[in-house]
């Protein structure tokens, strides 16, 4: 099935600017990355880009036509909003296509000192309906909406058709199972915040503990995450991804979802249909040699759909998160 | 073993003496060769781990008869090789074969992906953990490569026949 | 200063239909609370339950001197969600609490609140808010107290009353999958809203067995009980001028009197605190170590979970 719509754009995640590097040359057609501190939402030790990396990767990604999104995504604690507008500033000055927004604060910012800035609004401002997509294009001249990974395709097909606004949806990576931008859990086991802090199951708080046996625990601060038996894959101790008991459980059970990836691939040419007009996959905090492989795989499906053929993703089930995958929400209504 | 020093000579038939319980003076002066090359050619590899550049790591590729701890501060680099049941001090370890290990330092695998399937052991202080890891996968090129080029030709060759070993266990 | 409002936030867990309404109307007749929001936020699914007592409820909490405020679904995302939204904001001469930007769209321009579902983390945002017509508005769990004195000067000079949640279980996260459903393997559409089987809420505890958190349908909060009473003095300094209890099946009126006992200066927060655990949650179950504990971590800049004596 050959589909309808136009090209969609392969956006693609830079935890590093050899991250970057890689994905432009795997056949990305936009980058997205942050600085290094909490006003993005891969707040990760060791990740991301300073001014000066920055500058050099806009230069290195423009001269090979690709985008650079600057993600500016968390929520900014009162009495700290000057260094998100300090990144909002230096985004803009160095070059970046488009400014990725969670915070309204931060959004009315970027609306009004650089109105000719194209903005995005990230997954983290969690707008999943019409009435909440047409609140942050009119308030804030947003471009594009970064959908949250708990729609159906036809509602995503129906919001398209309702508001012609330009949407972006994840279709491959780390499957976030609560509503992004909304989620304090990692807060309540950890004292740092996802929201403000851009930190999700941080590893300053993650701890593994092997036996003899070879089984594994893992641990997100006082609280055990899930336990592994020797051999079995495993999984990071996501809050949203633990195993835990309840009375008709007593075994343990997983709560909320099994660890696995979400691989839209199979969705692909309906989502395409669906108006779809820019693809995200997920991992800033993943290696080289995943950007390398998700990226080059999905820049091939996207242009085998495109010509009209079927899409095969082959060799990216060894990438994923406990070496499981599914479609989540996109599926259909009965995962939820 | 008649031609070359003991320390290239011991990379050239790594596989094979790396198993070995050999002496770990031998390999000291090769490690120290290698950390200063990384300091001298590789700042930025330091400058990503932040506070994490006094942190002890001990490197552990299970399937040799030594472990390695590294303590990455460029301005006094530790890279030493230490027999297990000494039970050195240490912050974080990692732990997988060697294979594995090289594989990740030279980002051809993803460290996340190896963690998954059990691959990689990760126990201590996981926040250094990702700070190396994130550090290291933004070099370009591979530190494997640039310690096979400091051993001249015969490192090269060493190092190709490690990873045909290595693409024969993943065949086999 | 102003006297501090009391408040008794929407409830969030599926009661029987006449348990909610009896609820209520205990608060109406008993309680000391000023302020009532209303409404099923959590599940639309479950608002037809409730929906035939909204009219009774509201009167006799109005006949009662109490405020009533109707409080919007946390997430909108279905055609029958947005419907349900739309016709709450659309009502005339009601006060309603957005707690999601498809509220936020409809409640534009007029007056209105803003819930603690709505990420209102610094005074930037708080700002926008009030410029679209937000007159109250409760921050959400999370916030420190650094947060909360800076967010309380602004609203000052806006005009605008802020409220903090003092006591109950703190949402911590929502999905568009129904964990309660999934647990007893089912999905949300054929879920016979099995929810109504855990009336503060379905206990996840860890695989060691340490209480974590609970589930309540799309919601996951946390198996803490929120207690700031030791907190109520410094709030009210910084100007804080409401304070929001969260219902949970037990003791209510009597968790409302202990507040306004703090508030009012009558009795210590010690003697409250000491009060509350004795009336704690979980307290029918019999042992004692199955008794809630109280946290207060999150405003103190520390893990949620912590309780900071």
């Amino acid at each position: 099935m050959k589909a309808e719509s136009a090209r969609p754009e392969l956006v693609c995640p830079a935890g590093t600017p050899a991250g970057l590097r890689t994905a432009v040359d795997a056949g990305a057609d936009a980058v997205y990355c942050g600085f290094r501190n909490a006003t993005n939402a891969r707040n990760f030790p060791g990740l991301n880009f300073t001014t000066d990396e920055l500058t050099e990767a806009v230069g290195y990604a423009h001269k090979r036509d690709t985008k650079v999104l600057l993600a500016v995504n968390t929520f900014p604690p009162a009495g700290h909003t000057d260094l998100w507008r300090k990144a909002v500033d230096d985004g803009i000055a160095l070059g970046v296509d488009a400014i990725i927004v969670a915070d309204m604060g931060v959004a009315r910012y970027a609306a009004e000192r650089h109105p000719e800035q194209r903005l995005h609004l990230s997954v983290q401002a969690g707008a999943p309906s019409v009435e909440a997509v047409r609140f942050y294009c009119e308030e804030f001249g947003v471009k594009r909406v970064v959908l949250p990974r708990i729609l159906t395709v036809p509602e995503i097909r129906a919001l398209h058709d309702e508001t012609g606004c330009e949407l972006e949806t994840f279709i491959f990576g780390n499957h976030g199972l609560m509503a992004e931008g909304r989620c304090s859990l990692t807060n309540f086991a950890t004292g740092l915040s996802t929201n403000m802090d851009g930190v999700c199951s941080p590893a300053s708080h993650v701890h593994y503990e092997e036996d003899r046996q070879r089984n594994l625990s893992t641990r997100l601060g006082p609280f055990t995450i899930d336990c592994f038996a020797c051999g079995q894959s495993a999984g990071y101790p996501t809050i949203c991804k633990g195993r835990y008991r309840t009375p008709g459980h007593p075994e343990g059970y997983y709560a909320f979802e099994e660890p696995l990836s979400l691989n839209l691939a199979a969705l692909l040419p309906a989502l395409m249909n669906a108006g779809v007009r820019a693809l995200k996959i997920e991992g800033r905090q993943r290696g080289k040699a995943y950007v390398q492989a998700v990226v080059s795989a999905w820049r091939k499906a996207v242009d085998d759909v495109m010509a009209g053929n079927e899409p095969g993703l082959d060799n990216l089930l060894a990438l994923t998160e406990g070496q499981k995958e599914g479609q989540g929400a996109f599926a259909g209504k009965r995962w939820r | 073993m008649t031609s070359s020093t003991p320390s290239l000579q011991s990379f050239v038939n790594a596989p094979r003496i790396l198993f070995a319980p050999v002496p770990l003076s031998v390999l000291q002066p090769l490690l120290q060769r290698v950390a200063s090359n990384v300091v001298r050619t590789r700042p930025g590899l330091f400058e990503r781990l932040g506070t994490h550049k006094s942190t002890r790591f001990l490197i552990d590729p299970t399937n040799l008869p030594f472990a390695v701890l590294l303590r990455p501060d460029p301005n006094s680099v530790l890279l030493k090789a230490v027999r297990r049941r000494e039970e050195p001090h240490h912050d974080a370890r990692i732990a997988g074969t060697f294979l594995t290990l090289l594989n990740m330092v030279d980002g051809r695998l993803d460290g996340d992906a190896l963690f998954f399937s059990r691959d990689l052991q990760v126990t201590g202080d996981t926040e250094a953990v990702v700070s190396l890891r994130n550090a290291l996968d933004d070099l370009e090129g591979s530190i494997a490569d640039d310690i096979a080029s400091l051993l001249g030709p015969p490192g090269r060759f060493a190092l190709k026949r490690l990873r045909a070993l290595k693409r024969r266990g993943d065949e086999g | 200063m102003q006297r501090a409002e009391l408040t008794m936030g929407p409830a969030l867990f599926n009661w029987k239909p006449e348990t909610w309404r009896d609820f209520y109307f205990q608060v109406a007749d008993e309680s000391c609370v000023d302020t009532v929001y209303l409404g099923e936020i959590v599940c639309a699914k479950r608002t037809p339950f409730f929906e035939p007592c909204y009219a009774q409820v509201t009167e006799r909490l109005q006949r009662a001197g109490k405020q009533v405020v109707f409080s919007t679904l946390i997430e909108v995302m279905t055609e029958r969600e947005r419907r349900i939204t739309v016709d709450l904001c659309a009502r005339d001469g009601l006060l309603v609490e957005a707690n999601d930007a498809a509220a936020l769209y409809h409640l534009r321009g007029k007056p209105h609140r803003v819930g603690p579902f709505v990420n209102t983390y610094n005074e930037q945002t708080l700002a926008f808010l009030a410029a679209k017509g937000a007159e109250h508005m409760t921050l959400p769990w999370e916030l420190p107290h650094g947060s909360l004195a800076i967010l309380a000067g602004k609203a000052a000079a806006l005009d605008v009353t802020l409220e903090v949640p003092v006591y109950g279980r703190m949402p911590l996260a929502l999905s568009a999958r129904c964990y309660h459903a999934r647990a007893h393997g089912r999905v949300k559409d054929n879920c016979q809203f099995v929810c109504d089987q855990d009336p503060d809420g379905m206990e996840l505890k860890t695989l060691q067995g340490a209480p974590f958190l609970v589930i309540n349908g799309i919601q996951t909060l946390s198996h803490t009980c929120l207690n700031l009473t030791h907190e109520l003095p410094e709030l009210c300094e910084m100007g804080i001028g409401a304070f929001r209890l969260s219902p949970h099946s037990r003791d209510m009126v009597e968790t409302a009197d202990l507040f306004r006992g703090v508030l009012d200066r009558r009795f210590s927060a010690g003697k409250a605190t000491a009060r509350l655990e004795a009336l704690g949650l979980n307290r029918d179950r019999g042992a004692r170590d199955q008794a809630v504990p109280f946290s207060n971590g999150f405003y103190h800049g520390q893990a949620g979970y912590q309780w900071v004596g």
